[in-house]
């Protein structure tokens, strides 16, 4: 699980490098954001722009991830590839997240 | 007509494999993306219930019969491990107002159930099979 992290501005940019978040790869990703999360007291921004594919494995991690922030601090996410995007809606986890349809212009030299 | 059969095994790496050479097959390679699309979520969660569920004391053997008909594609997806609780699917979780809320496993047999058509679930002879169709034309949610 390839997950590449940068600190820009008081937020945690992390770029998933995986085409899959799937039941063969979410608790890998779950324990590498958690390593990731824990570094940082900010809120956490995910690229998802790679990921053309995410189950409700996938999902479930990364409700785990947004769980495991506590209230305080925010999982937002950006990016979301049209079939990442289908299991979002079905689910209604849209409504939950906060979702850029793509990285903010000002982030986009950080990744 | 165009069909696929596949026997796997109980793994979550068979499974993925087996959704790439599903969506590969030039069977489906000609389908609407977004009934393609349908295909891979539908498919990962039936066969990982299976990998986690049917066969979590073990090792085992799913086999998968694909057929693309006028109107979609008919799926059967057939093991050799243990049965559904109560010899029925589980319940279609509906999503209340604070999806995160939902228990877990509950949104795979969600998605399951959004996307798919004539879902029945049988136990014969120490077998479980589950039948579906991916309909050509999503139902509107």
């Amino acid at each position: 699980m390839e997950l590449v992290a940068k600190e820009t501005g008081g937020l945690l940019l992390v770029q998933v490098l995986e085409r899959r978040i799937d039941a063969a790869s979410a608790i890998q990703f779950k324990d590498r954001m958690r390593d990731l999360a824990n570094r940082t007291a900010g809120n956490l921004l995910l690229d998802m722009s790679q990921v053309t594919f995410l189950d409700s494995s996938g999902l479930g991690a990364v409700v785990a991830v947004m769980k495991l922030l506590g209230p305080g601090r925010k999982l937002e996410l950006a990016g979301l590839t049209p079939t990442v995007d289908k299991v979002f809606r079905l689910t209604r986890m849209d409504t939950v997240f906060v979702i850029h349809p793509q990285l903010p212009e000002s982030l986009r030299d950080a990744s | 007509m165009p069909e696929i059969l596949l026997v796997i095994a109980s793994d979550p790496f068979a499974v993925r494999a087996a959704l790439g050479q599903i969506l590969d097959d030039p069977c489906m390679a000609d389908l609407r993306s977004d009934l393609r699309a349908r295909a891979e979520i539908v498919l990962a969660e039936v066969l990982n219930n299976v990998v986690e569920h049917a066969y979590a004391d073990g090792p085992g053997e799913i086999i998968l019969h694909l057929r693309c008909v006028q109107g979609g594609v008919i799926c059967r997806i057939r093991d050799f491990g243990r049965a559904m609780p109560g010899l029925a699917l589980p319940g279609g979780a509906a999503i209340g107002p604070d999806p995160v809320e939902l228990p877990e496993g509950g949104f795979g047999w969600h998605l399951i159930r959004c996307l798919t058509e004539d879902l029945q679930y049988c136990r014969r002879d120490s077998r479980n099979e589950l039948s579906f169709r991916l309909p050509e034309t999503a139902r509107a949610h």
